[in-house]
């Protein structure tokens, strides 16, 4: 791989016809990136014969200013400022083909506050560029002077738990299910004894907007019902995630206009909403003093597969930005795709306020979050209570910890399968903040709260062998001992 | 069934012993929170206020300094709920890290809600603890 700079410059620069990207001033392996540069990380995998800096360079230049031709107008321009520059190509650890291309961004190439903008730029033509068999943005450092152009999260982890009066121990919380189906009247059922059996948190499905068998206002009317009745059962504050998706902007602001008319705390979107939609909520969010959860219902379509596609962290820190309050980020331990170290590193891109460069979880950048708030992760999938020592071990207290299954599915019944899971995660919290190891001794303390409880004892009970031991496809390149080539 | 009030991180597991509430105390201690003791006689859900028995202890190292306070707490109050939380100062979080309540009445009454109508089948809530019907000082056993 010749990794010289081979930029042409002067007259010769601007020649018609068409010019390699490397010699265009999309490779410049003596830059240094600059604090306020948009930095991004992409693995390429070129086509057979394409030499790896040139298509790197070909990823900087269409993603910025670059067309497959020379054009004479750059010279009206400060072109060099514009154009992207690739500065760093190293070859992916046990992946023959794939290259890590570092590339730098001025940020006067982006909108202010717009994640539309930014993805238009870094994701737009630039993934079907045919000299590339496959691409994938692994991951991206966002720089302070653009973070400070977002709103972010309009309640944030510590104002949640504030509203809510929750503290010290993760929320709890269950989708309604069958997910598609159930009446207004039948679902609210579930929500009631979901809420009131201990639950802090019930939640709509991404799929369940308004369709024949229950429309939208019917749902919110009686899971609303449900809430109050179990917030006056039980003395403590409890919502729904009440999923305003919709076809229109419109339809959105009149749904969730209509839950903060009846007195919710939170309101839900789906990720497939797009950018632009979920920052206009999350405004709404911010004025109205809602919690704003954010299903991430399609991302596996181009999270999931290592070669080609948009990383998870790089949509958990362009959700950060948006400003949602919730979302859903992997439970390791349940049905659905997760590697542990991978997952660790989305997690922190929800709730801290610095991301130290960490090639173990995949974070290949330091990130500065100057104060935006945090994101509450959300663990759903295939959990239950017999994993509670395992879920608090891994992902620590500030999350959602969603069981429906693991709640609605209990022998002896929802509030039953609620009361299970509460008093599992109390006595966990308890036993870790005596000092107790709960990873050696977790079994033992389940057991030995499911002496005074009979719904806790079923559930370990009935899930006791419950696992999804599967590989995972999206996976850390680094382990722990190696560095990257070069 | 008895009613009892959920709020706080432990309230589904049998009361705590005196014993359980000092290692929980020490483990905020430890950790640089300032732990505070507060009484009601009002536990509606929203009813964020709840009266503070002296300051926040910044400056409290051991859990017996906590408990000798809840004792003399519970001596006076010890007919109300009574939570302990743990205030935490760093950058970023200047809330609360926990929350659990130590001290219950004998009996809870509960809540009850009130529903009204509207049109378009919209529906106005309002909960109201029944304690709370009666002036402070006289919702829990005697003054």
């Amino acid at each position: 791989m010749d990794t010289g700079a081979e930029t042409v410059t002067g007259k010769d620069r601007y020649k018609a016809g068409v010019m390699e990207y490397r010699k265009m001033g999309y490779w410049v392996p003596d830059y240094e990136p600059k604090d306020t540069d948009m930095l991004a990380l992409f693995r390429v995998t070129p086509q057979d014969g394409v030499d790896p800096i040139e298509a790197a360079a070909a990823v900087a230049g269409e993603s910025s200013t670059a067309t497959w031709t020379v054009v004479w107008t750059d010279r009206l321009t400060a072109a060099e400022k514009y154009r992207a520059k690739c500065y760093r190509v190293d070859p992916v650890p046990n992946a023959p083909g794939q290259y890590f291309a570092y590339i730098a961004y001025d940020l006067d190439l982006f909108e202010p506050g717009s994640i539309a903008n930014l993805t238009a730029s870094i994701i737009g033509n630039v993934f079907g560029f045919k000299p590339l068999k496959a691409l994938r943005l692994e991951d991206m450092r966002i720089p302070v002077g653009y973070v400070k152009t977002f709103d972010g999260p309009p309640t944030g982890i510590v104002v949640e738990r504030e509203r809510l009066d929750k503290f010290g121990r993760p929320l709890l919380g269950a989708t309604v299910k069958p997910k598609l189906g159930l009446s207004g009247r039948n679902y609210g059922r579930v929500v009631y004894e979901a809420l009131k059996g201990g639950l802090d948190f019930t939640k709509d499905d991404e799929n369940i907007n308004s369709q024949p068998f229950m429309h939208w206002r019917d749902r919110f009317l009686y899971c609303m019902e449900a809430v109050n009745r179990a917030q006056a059962a039980t003395g403590e504050i409890k919502g729904t995630y009440l999923n305003v998706t919709a076809a229109t902007m419109e339809d959105m602001y009149e749904r969730a206009e209509f839950a903060k008319e009846l007195g919710s705390t939170i309101v839900m979107i789906d990720l497939v909403i797009g950018y632009t939609a979920i920052q206009s909520m999350s405004k709404w969010a911010r004025k109205n003093d809602m919690i704003l959860h954010l299903h991430r219902a399609g991302h596996s379509t181009y999270t999931r597969q290592k070669t080609h596609g948009v990383s998870f962290r790089v949509i958990a820190k362009w959700m950060r930005l948006a400003g949602v309050d919730h979302i859903h980020a992997g439970t390791i331990v349940g049905k659905l795709e997760g590697d542990p170290s991978a997952t660790k590193g989305y997690y922190d891109i929800c709730r801290e306020p610095y991301n130290r460069q960490n090639l173990e979880r995949g974070l290949f950048f330091h990130q500065d979050w100057v104060s935006t708030r945090a994101v509450m992760p959300v663990a759903s999938g295939g959990i239950h209570a017999g994993q509670m020592h395992q879920l608090i071990h891994l992902l620590g207290e500030d999350t959602v910890l969603q069981f429906g299954g693991g709640t609605i599915g209990h022998p002896m019944g929802i509030a039953a399968g609620a009361q299970a899971n509460r008093i599992a995660l109390e006595a966990m919290i308890l036993a870790r903040n005596e000092g107790k190891d709960i990873m050696e001794e977790g079994p033992e303390i389940l057991r030995a709260a499911a002496r005074h409880s009979t719904p806790l004892k079923q559930a370990l009970e009935v899930w006791k062998d419950v696992t999804f031991n599967y590989a995972s496809t999206d996976t850390p390149d680094f382990v722990p001992t190696a560095t990257p080539s070069f | 069934m008895p009613m009892r009030l959920t709020q706080g991180t432990f309230s589904f597991l049998p009361d705590l012993t005196d014993e359980q509430i000092t290692a929980q105390v020490q483990y905020c201690l430890d950790r640089g929170w300032a732990v505070n003791i507060e009484f009601t006689d009002d536990p509606h859900p929203r009813n964020t206020y709840w009266e503070m028995w002296g300051h926040p202890m910044f400056d409290v190292a051991d859990a017996g300094g906590v408990m000798m306070e809840l004792a003399e707490c519970r001596k006076v109050y010890g007919d109300r709920y009574i939570r302990l939380s743990a205030f935490d100062s760093s950058p970023g979080w200047e809330s609360l890290r926990l929350s659990f309540i130590v001290n219950r009445p004998a009996e809870e009454p509960g809540f009850r809600l009130e529903r009204q109508e509207l049109a378009g089948r919209m529906m106005r809530y309002t909960t109201h603890p029944y304690a709370a019907g009666k002036p402070a000082g006289e919702r829990y056993g005697n003054d």
